[in-house]
C-alpha cells in the first residue's frame, strides 16, 4: 500500500482528504505544517504529498524546497492543493519542485485524476 | 406528465436524435425538461408536450432534444485514447500522408469541446513533426447550446481540473476570473459545427481519425449498426475510429476491425483504392494546425 502525508493546518481538509485517499487504498499519514513534515520525511519519505501553501510555521512552498534536498527527497510525487488558484503560484510551485497541483475547492474525481496524472495510481 | 405523454416524448426523441429511454427514465424526462418548460412560459410538462403535438414550434422541439443529451466531458478522457492518438494514429499518418500532407479529425460528439481540444493539444506538442501540414479538426455535436460554449473555450476551474495535466494548463489556458480560456491558436485549431449524427455525413468529405465516444451508448442496436456503416464510409481505409469504453463494434458491424491490443480502437475493414477515395471526396477545407495550409 502506498502512503500519502497530508499537509494542511485545517483539520477538516485533513479529514476530507484521508477519506478520499483511503478510498484510493492510499496509508495517510497527517502532519499540520511545513515543519512538521519535514520530521515526518525525515522519518519516513512518503510516496505522495498533498501540500497545502498557508500554513504557519513553515508554508508548503518552504517545505517543498527543503523536502527537495533531503537525501531521497526527490522521491515523493508532491500534490499542491491550495486555495492560490493564480497562474503565478502555481508556477513558483512547479519550479520548486510540485508535480502537480490541486486548486481548492476540490473533490474526489480532481484529486483521483491528479494522482493519475502523476502516475501514483 | 401522462403515459401518453411520456412515450410521445419517448418516440420524438429517437426520431429526432436516435436518443432511446427505457420505460423507466419519466423521472430523467421530468427533471430535465421542467427547466425548458418554465423557461418556455407553460405550467406543467402536460402543456409542454400538447405544444409540442402541435408540430409548429421547431425551436420548442429542438429545447427539448438539447436538454434530453448527456454533456459530461473532460479533458484527455480515459487518457487511453489520447495515448493511442499520439503513439500510434499520428506516427502512422504522418508516414501513410507523406505526399498529401492532410490529416482530418472528426470528434462526432464533441460536447463542450474537452475532446477536440485534448486533440488540438496533443497536435501542438507534435507540431516539429507537422511543419508544413494541414491537419483539419471538426468538432461536431447535436446541441448548439454545448457548441457555444465549447468555441468559446471558457472552463470553471472544476472543468480544467479534470484529466488536463497543470503544466498544459498553464501552458494553453489563460485565466480570467474564476475562469480559464484556451488560447486562440488551439481554438483556431477546431472547426465547430452543429450536426445530428441521423443526418448525413457525406458533406464533411473522408476522415483520418474519427473520434466518436460515449453517443452511441444512448442509441439503440439499428441506430448504432446505421451510424457505424455510414462512418465506414466516411472514413479512410487506413483511418481510425476510436469508440468510447464501454461501446465497440464487435457484434454489429463488420465494417470496421479491432486494432489488436488496443482497446476502444478500429480500423475500417472495407477495402477501397485510398487515392481514389481521396480524390471522390476531398472534404472542405477546415482549419490548419501550425499556421500551415
Amino acid at each position: 500500500m502506498k502512503t500519502c502525508l497530508v499537509v494542511d493546518d485545517s483539520s477538516v481538509i485533513r479529514k476530507v482528504a484521508r477519506r478520499i485517499l483511503e478510498g484510493l487504498d492510499f496509508q495517510i499519514v497527517e502532519a499540520e505544517n511545513g515543519e512538521e513534515a519535514i520530521e515526518s520525511c525525515k522519518r519516513q519519505l512518503p510516496d505522495a504529498i498533498l501540500l497545502d501553501w498557508n500554513m504557519p510555521k513553515m508554508d508548503g512552498y518552504d517545505f517543498l524546497r527543503v523536502l527537495r534536498r533531503l537525501p531521497g527527497g526527490d522521491g515523493p510525487k508532491v500534490v499542491f492543493c491550495t486555495t492560490e488558484n493564480d497562474v503565478a503560484h502555481i508556477a513558483r510551485a512547479l519550479h520548486a519542485g510540485a508535480n502537480e497541483y490541486i486548486m481548492k475547492p476540490f473533490d474526489k474525481d480532481i484529486v483521483e485524476a491528479k494522482f493519475q496524472e502523476v502516475g501514483l495510481i | 406528465m401522462t403515459p401518453l405523454d411520456y412515450d410521445y416524448l419517448r418516440r420524438c426523441l429517437k426520431e429526432r436524435s436516435g436518443l432511446v429511454l427505457s420505460a423507466d427514465k419519466q423521472y430523467l424526462v421530468e427533471s430535465r425538461l421542467l427547466p425548458v418548460a418554465r423557461k418556455s412560459g407553460f405550467s406543467s410538462l402536460g402543456d409542454l408536450v400538447h405544444a409540442l403535438r402541435s408540430g409548429h414550434d421547431d425551436v420548442l422541439m429542438t429545447a427539448v432534444v438539447e436538454a434530453m443529451t448527456t454533456n459530461e466531458s473532460f479533458f484527455f478522457r480515459d487518457k487511453i485514447p489520447f495515448d493511442h492518438f499520439r503513439t500510434i494514429m499520428i506516427p502512422a499518418l504522418l508516414a501513410s500522408r507523406r505526399t498529401s500532407r492532410t490529416i482530418r479529425i472528426w470528434c462526432a460528439a464533441a460536447s463542450t469541446g474537452q475532446e477536440p481540444y485534448s486533440l488540438a493539444m496533443s497536435l501542438k506538442a507534435m507540431e516539429r513533426d507537422l511543419v508544413g501540414w494541414r491537419v483539419e479538426i471538426l468538432a461536431t455535436d447535436l446541441s448548439s447550446e454545448v457548441l457555444e460554449k465549447a468555441r468559446q473555450g471558457l472552463y470553471s476551474q472544476f472543468e480544467v481540473q479534470r484529466g488536463l495535466p497543470i503544466q498544459l494548463l498553464l501552458q494553453h489556458f489563460t485565466q480570467i476570473g474564476e475562469l480559464w480560456q484556451i488560447a486562440p491558436e488551439l481554438r483556431a485549431m477546431v472547426k465547430f459545427r452543429q450536426f445530428n449524427l441521423l443526418g448525413d455525413f457525406s458533406q464533411f468529405g473522408l476522415f483520418d481519425v474519427v473520434f466518436c465516444r460515449n453517443v452511441l451508448i444512448y442509441f439503440d442496436q439499428q441506430t448504432k449498426i446505421d451510424v457505424l456503416s455510414r462512418l465506414s464510409r466516411v472514413m479512410m481505409n487506413d483511418g481510425y475510429l476510436v469508440l468510447g469504453a464501454a461501446e465497440t463494434v464487435v457484434g454489429l458491424v463488420d465494417s470496421f476491425k479491432v486494432v489488436p491490443d488496443n482497446r476502444g480502437l478500429y480500423t475500417p475493414n472495407v477495402r477501397r483504392p485510398p487515392a481514389a477515395a481521396t480524390a471522390a471526396k476531398p472534404g472542405p477545407r477546415l482549419v490548419a494546425v501550425n499556421g500551415a495550409r
